[in-house]
């Protein structure tokens, strides 16, 4: 085989869907953080949350049968873990950093406790279906019908975000309070901007979306739930948002970049390439490191990110 | 700041110095209790009686002679990680990476180890033991450089080394280091046993005539027959000197200086990247130590299921538990992780018992690693309420830099909203 041909079996149609795909938790998540982090706070809990979205999004599918009822299960215990963090952030001003690794402990242990009472054995479930968008889906140039328009909804809707989110902060009076609290909190509460609110309220939309994140492996992209169904991914989102520089847009790049090299450790040991499956295991993680390092001056970095807000110092 | 020197300095006020460890150490209890209480409800939840959920865990932890070796030797990798943990901390790097400074430790020490097997155990097993904090060191050292001259959130590095690690493990455990004799399609992953000279020696304690009969105990030594060795008093040992080390020395007071004011220390004259790297250094070596003691002294090979946690057995997480609950000094990590190791050791007696998922002492863990950080606020409102007129006590950071006299204690913790100690 010479070397454009194994190129030519490494980067294919099914490797671009795949990639697609597996971007889709990432992106929920790290976009989820964004918000998050432009007001300030730095959520580290984020995998736990996917954790135990995935795992209610899951059960919710198991008991009903209803796909919605799971997404929806996933939105409101990320929503309530979301709350949960405010408060410990927010209102107790706890170290972030070392909170949120409890809360990550919190909905490891949980998830997996829940799992075991509730459901006990191994069990898979009929997730979302992809959605074959009519005409488009038949497209057979470049496989660009398979890649784009046979996806299923999570995954479009993953995509989106980065538009709405990117007009949210950028468009939007919500936006602006957003990144004034992140920027200089104490002129926002000058300007009657409520510090207190907007952070609550980016907590819970962050909380909300590393939810459906979690039921995005569950219940559309593995259809399963086990012990640590994630596998770290949460801390990667949390990474994906340094490295996109606190934008969708560079969020959404960072979420690719990951999920290529995912989708391309599958395929490289399915055409035979001899790399030690735990070097190519290892690569995004050496990626993430090496992408923080570029992104170190983090001049757009939210000024406040991490610090409590206290009135009157 | 002031509260602290004025104890020291009118000895007629130690009723008001017990009444200040007293408000440093209630919030944690309180934090404890609370996540106990929590932990009730899902007993209940469970269908099981808290009551007997607890007692079989306290049982499970503490009942008998090996019950408690068992706690001892599950504590004993916690205390090494969680003094490495206490140094990082203290010197404001919140190091999440025990976990992966204790599998370069443990692989740099079997590495050794293995090398060295016809060697005087004399020279064999310090060399080891040096290899895996050395290792230990640099792999914390890599993330504190990486924050000090690269602004990388150490958070993050540490998390992504961890995972770089267990891979690098598990290659090295496939591969070079597999043990030949298991050599084939189907291998366990794992290293050949150390030689027998190299092994830390088990740990008994011989009891005075009587005793053993009074506790109806079946040997004459106490913990003859467990699994209990040396690394724990080698713990114990470093967690003393590792006291010494933060507060009666200078290396120490400019690592908590750093920790305590970046700003403040570098107008005092402290050179704070490298003491980041230092502190790290240290995190990363005890971690290290954890990771090879673990080895030598009780596995006596390097083992994994393949797993994250499958070597460590989540005891860098763990470690982190434990130092926050001991107030982050070295010291109080010692009766912390005895705690934690009791919780884990009591918790599988639950499982067998009860049918309660082990499961459960992680979320409590993480419970308790939020209700602890999140205490230092009604710390800090008890502190204020205790000083009405005595000056901020309101966890505001003091802006100049401090003079280095005796006299003055840095208030720990408070970059990172913890109890002082």
């Amino acid at each position: 085989m010479n070397i454009l041909e194994v190129l030519g079996s490494i980067f294919t149609a099914s490797v671009a869907a795949a990639t697609l795909r597996l971007a889709t938790p990432y992106l929920f998540a790290a976009i989820g953080e964004t918000f998050a982090q432009r007001s300030g706070l730095l959520n580290l809990g984020v995998d736990g949350i996917m954790l135990m979205g995935a795992f209610s999004a899951f059960y919710a599918v198991l008991m009903t049968g209803n796909l919605l009822v799971g997404l929806a299960a996933a939105m409101i215990i990320g929503g309530l873990m979301g709350l949960a963090m405010a408060f410990i952030s927010v209102t107790l001003k706890a170290q972030q950093g070392i909170s949120g690794i409890g809360l990550y402990l919190f909905g490891l242990g949980m998830s997996e406790l829940l799992f075991q009472t509730l459901v006990g054995t191994p069990k898979s479930i009929q997730g979302f279906p992809p959605i074959y968008i009519p005409g488009l889906s038949d497209i057979q140039f470049l496989g660009i019908g398979r890649i784009f328009f046979s996806q299923n909804i999570l995954v479009y809707l993953a995509f989106l975000s980065v538009p709405v989110s990117a007009f949210i902060f950028n468009r939007t009076n919500f936006g602006l309070k957003i990144r004034a609290v992140g920027q200089n909190p104490a002129a926002a509460d000058a300007m009657d901007v409520s510090v207190t609110r907007v952070r609550y309220a980016t907590q819970i939309i962050g909380g909300v979306m590393a939810g459906v994140a979690g039921a995005s492996l569950s219940i559309a992209l593995l259809d399963v739930f086990q012990q640590n169904l994630t596998g770290g991914m949460g801390f990667i989102a949390v990474a994906l948002v340094y490295f996109g520089r606190w934008k969708p847009l560079g969020v959404m790049l960072g979420a690719l970049l990951f999920s290529f090299v995912n989708a391309l450790q599958l395929q490289i040991s399915a055409v035979g390439i001899q790399i030690p499956p735990e070097f190519s295991t290892m690569a995004p993680y050496v990626i993430t490191i090496i992408a923080l390092v570029f992104a170190g001056k983090q001049s757009e970095r939210p000024t406040a990110l991490t610090v409590p807000f206290q009135r009157g110092e | 700041m002031n509260r602290v020197i004025q104890v020291r300095t009118t000895s007629t006020n130690w009723l008001r110095a017990v009444g200040n460890r007293l408000l440093d150490v209630a919030p944690l209890l309180v934090a404890l209790i609370l996540a106990f209480l929590v932990g009730s409800v899902l007993l209940l939840a469970l269908n099981v009686s808290p009551l007997a959920g607890f007692s079989s865990m306290l049982q499970g932890a503490f009942g008998s002679e090996n019950t408690i070796a068992e706690t001892l030797v599950k504590a004993t990798p916690m205390l090494l990680v969680a003094i490495g943990i206490c140094i990082s901390f203290r010197g404001g790097m919140i190091n999440v990476g025990g976990e992966g400074q204790m599998i370069a430790g443990a692989v740099a020490g079997v590495t050794v180890a293995l090398a060295l097997s016809t060697s005087p155990s004399l020279i064999a097993v310090p060399l080891s033991i040096f290899a895996g904090f050395l290792a230990g060191a640099i792999y914390g050292g890599l993330a504190g450089w990486l924050k000090a001259y690269f602004n990388v959130n150490e958070i993050l590095s540490t998390i992504m080394l961890n995972a770089i690690a267990v891979q690098m493990m598990n290659y090295l455990l496939n591969g070079p280091l597999l043990d030949p004799t298991e050599a084939g399609v189907n291998h366990v992953p794992k290293t050949a046993r150390i030689a027998e000279q190299l092994q830390i020696a088990r740990l008994s304690i011989p009891l005075p005539e009587g005793v053993a009969e009074l506790f109806s105990l079946q040997n004459a030594e106490l913990f003859a027959r467990t699994r209990l060795h040396w690394g724990l008093i080698i713990a114990i040992v470093l967690a003393v000197l590792a006291y010494f080390l933060l507060w009666r020395t200078t290396i120490g007071y400019r690592i908590r200086a750093v920790g305590e004011n970046e700003r403040a220390a570098k107008y005092a004259g402290i050179r704070v990247r490298w003491n980041m790297v230092l502190a790290m250094l240290f995190a990363g070596g005890f971690a290290g130590l954890a990771g090879v003691v673990q080895v030598l002294g009780l596995q006596y090979r390097l083992q994994t299921d393949g797993s994250a946690t499958g070597f460590t057995a989540n005891a860098g997480f763990n470690g982190i538990v434990a130092a926050l609950f001991g107030g982050l000094n070295p010291l109080g990590a010692i009766p912390a992780s005895i705690f934690f190791g009791g919780l884990l050791v009591g918790a599988q007696k639950m499982q067998r018992d009860l049918g309660v998922p082990a499961a459960l002492i992680t979320s409590l863990n993480g419970l308790i690693v939020i209700f602890a950080v999140s205490s230092e606020y009604f710390r800090a409102a008890l502190a204020r309420r205790r000083s009405l007129g005595g000056g901020s006590m309101s966890g505001a950071q003091p802006v100049t830099a401090p003079p280095e006299t005796a006299e003055t204690r840095i208030d720990p913790g408070d970059s990172i909203g913890l109890v002082s100690s």
